[in-house]
């Protein structure tokens, strides 16, 4: 069983390392085809031919393309990301900066969305049919339909600006204690919970009934197993495969896809950090910036694939 | 602020604003007093007015506190390098931790700033003495070689300045004595104090490679600064103008979102919030608690009929065209009121060259239509381009369209996205929108947008009249030989010029109502960036 896990592990880790070389060639690919350059943008108007050049030149933007690529990526292999042209700032310096935030929020966020889509979606397959279970299923599409923009600004409504309870942006120097913290977090975890808590619960519900409508199922419950002990010892470790995998990809998500969320509360993560790049053709930036979500998804797919092998009692058995 | 409404009831609330603004940055009676004469107003009447402008202002500003400060854009390529700063962002840092040698009064004119005085003969070489008593925040006092420094850096390609084809006409700048530099143009230019007075020629350290560290002589030092995220800003204790700046500590960041910016001022988080949406007007005044400060003219967005090609090479149609705007009706329909109504010529109303006696076109579908039969294009359908990129020109075009239909004109509005917009489709259609923002001065203004040979001449317009009394207005000293020659620009534009400009757009900025000190400095909002050290905070 080690064994496997161990070539499991390699030729996932070699997989990985081959899409990341396809990302990158593709990132940099498609960020060439934007029309203007980081030069360009940062002149904007006031541009002429010769200031241009002169930038050009120290943003090292007048060597050709593949050069460019295969610099940066010889950098890589050495670990070194590079320097952002716009602000000639070391890459690895921009993304530490911003790193440990966007972190931050995407583990408060999954300490308080997965218990609860697990939860919910487990009693759901429980009782499915019943009426919490299609008050919840009901309700994860509703609040998944709604847009996050939304959620998050009717949040900033009600508790920011009515009631007052909360505060309106999540970063501000302001913030001194864990309380102040806390509730600084609180609307951004809220908006994003709503976010991705439905497609994991849905997931869930569906995979442990699945499970549930096997004819193991029956035997252990001919044999006399509480329910609890059915679902949670037999029924949830068969499930867990494709449970994590949702889990996986809704937590991937909230790297790189919470754009939005920063932007209304204010929020400064990696997402906005890769915006910025692409708005102002800083190459280097928006490469590592895609590097490291697309390592970040790879990562948690696979942690999800091995989870769902450890748990699956055929698979560890074999 | 019962002084302040007399004072409105009697000279009128633009008048009463201008005194208003010149006592917030400083001024004193006696100066109120030239003002009011220098309209022609009797003496004794001046004085009563004087002291009743001087009473409702004495309301004094109180030192200490801090506020938070969110403008409407930013990112990693926030700067503190005078020479790159590119948005309000920016500008308002410029001016939070640099000076200029010049600063822009109410009505764009030049007023001494690090520069004790300037003079000049002939506008080609000019004269800057520096105040004796300035330091740099890191102790270093002012002295020519840094002016010199940070004023031919822009020259150098490599420094890659916004402002190079500005200070491209800068010939030479020296250090001719202790506390004195010497400019010399490469052509008279009567506005230098103008231009010096704009964001991107602050003065910085002589020999600065890294501004990360924003050392100059501003009212406030640097305490903080993470691009894209936000600065902090504290009293400099050392700042030369005795009293300022009044407050403690300035926290700004950059909220794209308009609604973030605005739900977050009324939650209390922030003070003062840039670019808030007229239709967001009543809420922010809504709670009492909040108010909405107005900039009058900080941009146009224009209708642009190409003069080389056609339906705008005909004369009769730009005509038609300018005549079938219902300007009052935009006005209120688009912006809520709030802006002013323009006549096709891009000085704005609050600034000092304005033409005051230009007849106002109004909106008149009959002569449209006989400038339109004139005109004789046949029946096809004109192609408009516009964008929400140009402020409200989509709205505009629908106006537009509605109205041409009434006369048996068929606009087709071709709506574009905003992404690309001016590399695009700006000036590259016969018939398009623009979009301008405020210039310091009304050469920089007709030179960018209307000289024959301008990159930017919109229209593609060619009038040797107009680029002949252009140069010679540029180096022209006499202020009311120079007034004449503006006037008579701006006529040629509004009558021949190929493009129409229904309003001028104002700014609107939200704040918290403690916090006291904001005036017009008509060429952005927040006093044309440079609120920092002008704003206190109530008890």
């Amino acid at each position: 069983m080690n064994a496997l896990l161990v070539k499991l592990l390699v030729q996932r880790i070699g997989l990985a390392c081959l899409s990341l070389l396809a990302v990158s060639v593709l990132v940099f690919a498609i960020t060439g085809v934007l029309p203007g350059d980081a030069a360009q943008e940062q002149l904007g108007q006031e541009a002429t031919p010769e200031s241009l050049a002169a930038l050009r030149a120290q943003m090292g933007l007048d060597v050709p393309a593949h050069q460019r690529y295969l610099g940066w990526l010889g950098g890589l292999v050495r670990g070194d990301l590079g320097v952002s042209s716009t602000t000639q700032l070391p890459v690895a310096e921009l993304i530490a900066s911003r790193l440990p935030n966007s972190l931050l929020l995407a583990a408060v966020t999954a300490l308080f969305s997965v218990p609860i889509a697990l939860a919910l979606g487990i009693s759901a397959a429980v009782w499915r049919g019943s009426w919490f279970d299609r008050a919840a299923s009901t309700g994860a599409v509703a609040v998944v339909s709604v847009p996050e923009f939304l959620v998050a600004t009717l949040a900033v409504l009600i508790f920011a600006v009515q009631l007052k309870w909360l505060p309106a942006l999540s970063y501000l120097s302001s913030i001194e204690s864990l309380g102040q913290l806390l509730r600084a977090f609180a609307m951004p975890v809220l908006t994003l919970t709503c976010v991705i808590v439905a497609q994991m619960m849905r997931m869930t519900r569906a995979a442990v009934i699945d499970q549930l409508e096997a004819p193991y199922i029956e035997m252990v419950q001919l044999k006399g197993a509480s329910p609890l002990r059915t679902v949670l010892a037999h029924a949830l470790p068969n499930a867990v495969g494709p449970i994590a995998n949702a889990v996986a990809l809704s937590l991937s998500y909230l790297l790189g896809g919470v754009i939005i969320v920063e932007t209304i509360f204010n929020y400064p993560g990696i997402a906005k950090l890769m915006v910025d790049g692409v708005t102002q053709r800083d190459i280097p930036l928006v490469q590592a910036c895609a590097m490291l979500f697309c390592a970040g998804y790879l990562i948690l797919v696979t942690t999800a694939d091995l989870c769902g092998i450890v748990a699956n009692p055929r698979l560890r058995h074999r | 602020m019962t002084d302040r409404k007399a004072l409105d009831a009697l000279v009128g609330p633009e008048e009463s604003e201008r005194l208003f603004g010149a006592l917030q940055r400083g001024a004193k009676r006696r100066d109120v007093l030239a003002m009011l004469m220098a309209g022609g107003m009797q003496a004794t009447l001046a004085g009563g007015l004087a002291t009743l402008a001087t009473t409702a202002h004495a309301q004094a500003p109180r030192k200490g506190g801090r506020i938070t400060v969110a403008t409407n854009a930013s990112g990693v390529n926030d700067t503190l390098d005078p020479a790159k700063q590119s948005n309000q962002t920016d500008y308002c840092r410029g001016f939070m931790f640099y000076n200029g040698l010049t600063v822009l009064d109410g009505s764009l004119t030049p007023r001494p700033q690090l520069a004790e005085e300037f003079t000049t003969q002939d506008a080609k070489t000019w004269v800057f003495k520096l105040r004796k008593d300035v330091t740099f925040h890191d102790g270093k006092p002012l002295t020519p070689a840094d002016v010199v420094f940070s004023i031919m850096r822009h020259k150098d390609a490599a420094t890659a300045s916004r402002a190079k084809v500005l200070a491209d006409q800068i010939e030479s700048v020296t250090a001719s004595g202790p506390n004195e530099v010497t400019f010399r143009l490469t052509s008279a230019n009567a506005d230098l104090p103008v231009i010096l007075g704009t964001y991107h020629f602050h003065i910085v350290k002589a020999g600065t490679t890294d501004f990360n560290a924003g050392i100059g002589t501003g009212p406030y030092k640097v305490k903080e600064f993470k691009p894209g995220v936000r600065s902090i800003a504290v009293r400099n204790e050392n700042y030369w103008k005795p009293g300022r700046p009044y407050l403690d500590e300035i926290e700004l960041v950059g909220i794209t979102d308009e609604s973030a910016r605005v739900n977050a001022l009324l939650a209390g988080q922030l003070d003062l919030v840039q670019a808030v949406s007229p239709r967001s007007i009543d809420r922010v005044t809504a709670t009492g608690k909040h108010a909405v400060y107005e900039t009058k003219s900080v941009s146009y967005t224009n209708l642009i009929m190409r003069r080389d090609s056609s339906p705008g090479s005909n004369p009769d149609f730009v005509l038609a065209m300018k005549y079938l705007f219902n300007r009052e009706q935009l006005l209120k329909s688009i912006q809520l009121g709030r802006g002013v109504v323009a006549n096709d010529q891009p000085i704005a109303t609050s600034n000092r060259f304005y033409l005051k006696g230009l007849p106002q076109r109004p909106y008149d579908p009959e002569k449209a239509k006989w400038h339109l039969q004139k005109a004789n294009l046949g029946s096809a359908a004109i192609p408009v381009v516009a964008s929400p990129a140009a402020t409200n020109s989509v709205e505009m075009a629908l106006v537009m369209q509605y109205a041409a239909k009434q006369i048996g004109l068929n606009l087709d509005v071709k709506r574009m996205p905003a992404d690309g917009y001016w590399s695009t489709h700006w000036m590259k259609h016969p018939v398009g929108f623009g979009n301008v923002n405020a210039r310091p001065s009304a050469d920089l203004a007709l030179t960018l947008f209307f000289k024959s040979d301008a990159p930017w001449n919109e229209a593609a317009w060619k009038n040797e009249k107009f680029d002949q009394l252009l140069v010679a207005a540029r180096g022209e000293v006499d202020q009311a030989k120079r007034a004449q020659m503006y006037a008579d620009m701006q006529v040629l534009v509004s009558n021949e010029g190929g493009i129409g400009i229904p309003m001028f757009i104002s700014s609107l900025d939200g704040h918290n109502g403690k916090l006291k000190g904001l005036s017009q400095i008509p060429i952005s909002g927040m006093m044309g960036s440079s609120f920092a050290e002008h704003v206190w905070l109530d008890a």
